[in-house]
């Protein structure tokens, strides 16, 4: 029996839904209310309203369509993807302008988020190397946008989730590296207070900062963890080779939600914190291993069970202090929330984007299997994130409520009626923007 | 190696074509949207070093646009070493047994002037002492099977052709490459359940690649349905009767 066909984020909680795929994407955005890349947003940004059938998928229209040696302007169909960048672009001494944590994203979806990593605090979000993007707008007119031509718009769409339109064509500037592998360090911190200390004093000498946090840890070892940082190797310290691909294993089948439970989280934690000796480790590393190590595993997000889960993550701001972090883990710690993947990383400044998510403080992403109590989990962590002058990201939500959402955002008002200029009916929109924006299902 | 290809923008022929351009093999693309096809060339452009990539009008729908098709090819390469075919149309055999003028439009592109295509194709390339002509056909053509009693009549057609093919000219040197892709993620499967042993257009084109340097006569891609296949041609027709596939 044909089962019906449904629609999920990285997240693996479904929706009924389709994805519509063709390379001719300009086509199949013409009917769509929203489009979608490769679906590694976690939450529920890339499905379809409620009641709507079907998204349309970019991930065919992956053309590049320019790109200038001399200046690094790339110029690509939506749906070309980061890790088709990587490929083409490291052995010719290019490289993304930003480093999030997985390279199985598309320019559209980066556009979208606005996403940031681990080089934020020096280089920004992607939006600030976008120039400019070709939309596809509720009307169904095609417009090309930017810092110059329909500013607002460009404001607008830069971690818009897509919702001011359809993204066909993005150009971005790629910078130069010297050499295609890493100078890594990494280095174990003991508790939050130093790991705060050791990423601002890391930040000015390293463009790539994050750590990982036993967010398991209780007591004056709270927050302890690893943290990462790196640049690229200049061309006399590293091989003259190109780096290799390597090969990835899959999680097979969707793994029984008892896997990740509190006990298995405590061990991993705590053999990955003690295995990392002696406290301070250097090293050439691969580019992949470096910036991508989760998508060593294909299919990682099977490991959560069959009832998925969510990623939390929150800014804190800097005007709320060292303090606030701490306050954040002792919540966390003291509801119980289990989490093998605690990503703590400093943010820069505030980019162009509306509604881009970073601001200057520090960034704590968590992944939560979802069980009954995740609804008041989040909860409890937003209004805690409010209270501290926070903001969560779009990106990854799948239980922040609205009137939550309007506390953390001022520049909502902003962006809403930019987006009501082009799109009076509000005619495109996702299942996240009926949730959390108050959008008509 | 300097290569005429037919459906180099969509699909399995994309992926091929990219693998092709970046290793330094010249392409040159034939097809039926000029818009199309120039994006397709910039692609391939910016992924083989700037190596220019031309374009030329070729519709499998109109007869008289293949040999012209591929005198542009010839001429602004300088010559043929390899010519592919990856173009076809597709339709489900619900929608091929109501719609007829569908299927009158599928059975001329898909056999009658695929074919004329490869004997256009075939000619340049003998006259030059040889080469290799990759035509992607289908498993399809492997078995009379319900859900591809049309769509396989063709692919059973141009797979026999190929077949000849190789055994009438190789001693002159044409290498003939017949492909029969099983199951592959691509806009045209999108939406069609997807049976076991799918596979990626990227891991078709690695396979395929090698193919065309070793001038194997016949490649199942993903190679797992090459026993697939072995299989299904082995049932008894009292068993294809009562089974779905």
């Amino acid at each position: 029996m044909p089962r019906a066909k449904t629609l999920s984020g990285w997240g693996r909680i479904a929706v009924p839904g389709a994805e519509i795929l063709s390379e001719d994407f300009e086509r199949i955005t013409k009917d769509a209310v929203l489009s979608r890349g490769l679906g590694r947003s976690y939450g529920d940004s890339s499905l379809p309203p409620p009641g709507q059938p079907s998204v349309a998928g970019s991930r065919l229209a992956d053309r590049i369509l320019s790109f200038d040696e001399g200046t690094g302007v790339l110029r690509a169909e939506a749906g070309f993807s980061l890790f088709e960048l990587n490929r083409l672009f490291w052995p010719r001494g290019f490289c993304a302008p930003v480093a999030p944590g997985t390279q199985f994203i598309t320019l559209g979806g980066m556009v979208a988020a606005d996403v940031h990593g681990k080089n934020h605090h020096r280089d920004g979000c992607f939006g600030k190397h976008v120039v400019s993007v070709r939309l596809r707008v509720a009307d169904g007119r095609i417009v090309e946008c930017s810092r110059e031509a329909e500013p607002d718009l460009f404001r607008a769409t830069l971690g818009g989730m897509g919702l001011t339109g359809h993204l066909l064509e993005v150009e971005c500037r790629l910078p130069r590296i010297p050499s295609p592998w890493i100078r890594a360090e990494s280095e174990r911190v003991h508790d939050i207070d130093c790991f705060i200390e050791a990423l601002k004093e890391s930040g000015p000498h390293w463009p790539y900062t994050m750590g990982w946090i036993d967010c398991l840890s209780r007591g004056p070892g709270m927050g302890r963890g690893i943290l990462t940082r790196g640049r690229w190797a200049e061309p006399g310290e590293a091989p003259a080779a190109v780096p290799r691909r390597k090969r990835r294993p899959k999680v097979p089948v969707v793994l029984p939600g008892w896997v990740i439970s509190r006990l298995t989280v405590r061990v991993f934690n705590s053999l990955y914190f003690h295995r990392h000796v002696p406290r301070l480790r250097r090293g050439l590393i691969h580019p992949e291993s470096f910036f991508y190590p989760l998508d060593m595993i294909r299919d990682w997000n099977r490991l959560y069970g069959p009832r998925g889960f969510t990623q939390y993550q929150c800014v804190l701001p800097e005007a709320a202090g060292h303090g606030a972090a701490r306050r954040f883990l002792d919540l966390l710690t003291r509801r119980g929330g289990a989490s093998m993947l605690c990503v703590i990383k400093d943010c820069g400044a505030e980019g162009l984007g509306l509604l881009s998510f970073p601001k200057p403080g520090i960034s704590i992403a968590l992944d939560i299997p979802v069980r009954d109590e995740t609804q008041s989990l989040v909860d409890a962590l937003n209004e805690l994130v409010i209270a501290e002058g926070g903001r969560v990201y779009l990106a990854k939500d799948q239980f922040t409520r609205p009137e939550h959402f309007r506390a953390m955002e001022p520049r909502l008002a902003e962006w809403e009626r930019i987006r009501r200029q082009w799109d009076p009916e509000g005619r495109l929109r996702s299942a996240q923007s009926v949730r959390i924006l108050g959008d008509r299902p | 190696m300097r290569v005429a290809f037919l459906g180099a923008t969509k699909g399995m022929g994309r992926a091929l074509a990219r693998r092709m351009a970046e290793r330094g093999d010249v392409l040159f693309l034939l097809g039926r949207d000029p818009r199309d096809l120039e994006r397709s060339a910039r692609d391939l452009e910016a992924r083989g070093g700037s190596r220019r990539v031309g374009t030329a009008r070729c519709d499998l729908e109109h007869a008289a646009t293949l040999g012209p098709a591929l005198d542009s090819a010839e001429a602004a390469l300088g010559g043929l070493d390899a010519v592919v075919v990856t173009a076809g149309l597709f339709g489900t055999q619900d929608r091929l047994e109501t719609d007829t003028a569908l299927l009158a439009r599928l059975l001329t592109v898909n056999f009658a002037h695929t074919i004329l295509f490869c004997e256009a194709a075939r000619k340049r390339l003998l006259a030059r002492g040889g080469g290799t002509l990759c035509v992607f056909s289908s498993v399809a053509g492997d078995r009379g099977r319900k859900p591809v009693v049309l769509y396989g009549a063709a692919k059973a057609g141009l797979t026999r052709y190929l077949e000849g093919l190789d055994h009438r000219f190789r001693g002159q040197g044409l290498h003939v490459v017949c492909v029969k892709p099983g199951f592959v993620r691509t806009s045209m499967t999108a939406g069609l359940p997807e049976p076991p042993f799918a596979g990626d257009p990227e891991d078709v084109a690695r396979v395929v690649l090698r193919a065309i340097d070793r001038g194997t006569p016949v490649v199942y891609v993903p190679p797992i349905w090459r026993w697939v296949m072995l299989v299904i041609r082995l049932l008894p027709r009292a068993v294809m009767r009562r089974v779905g596939f």
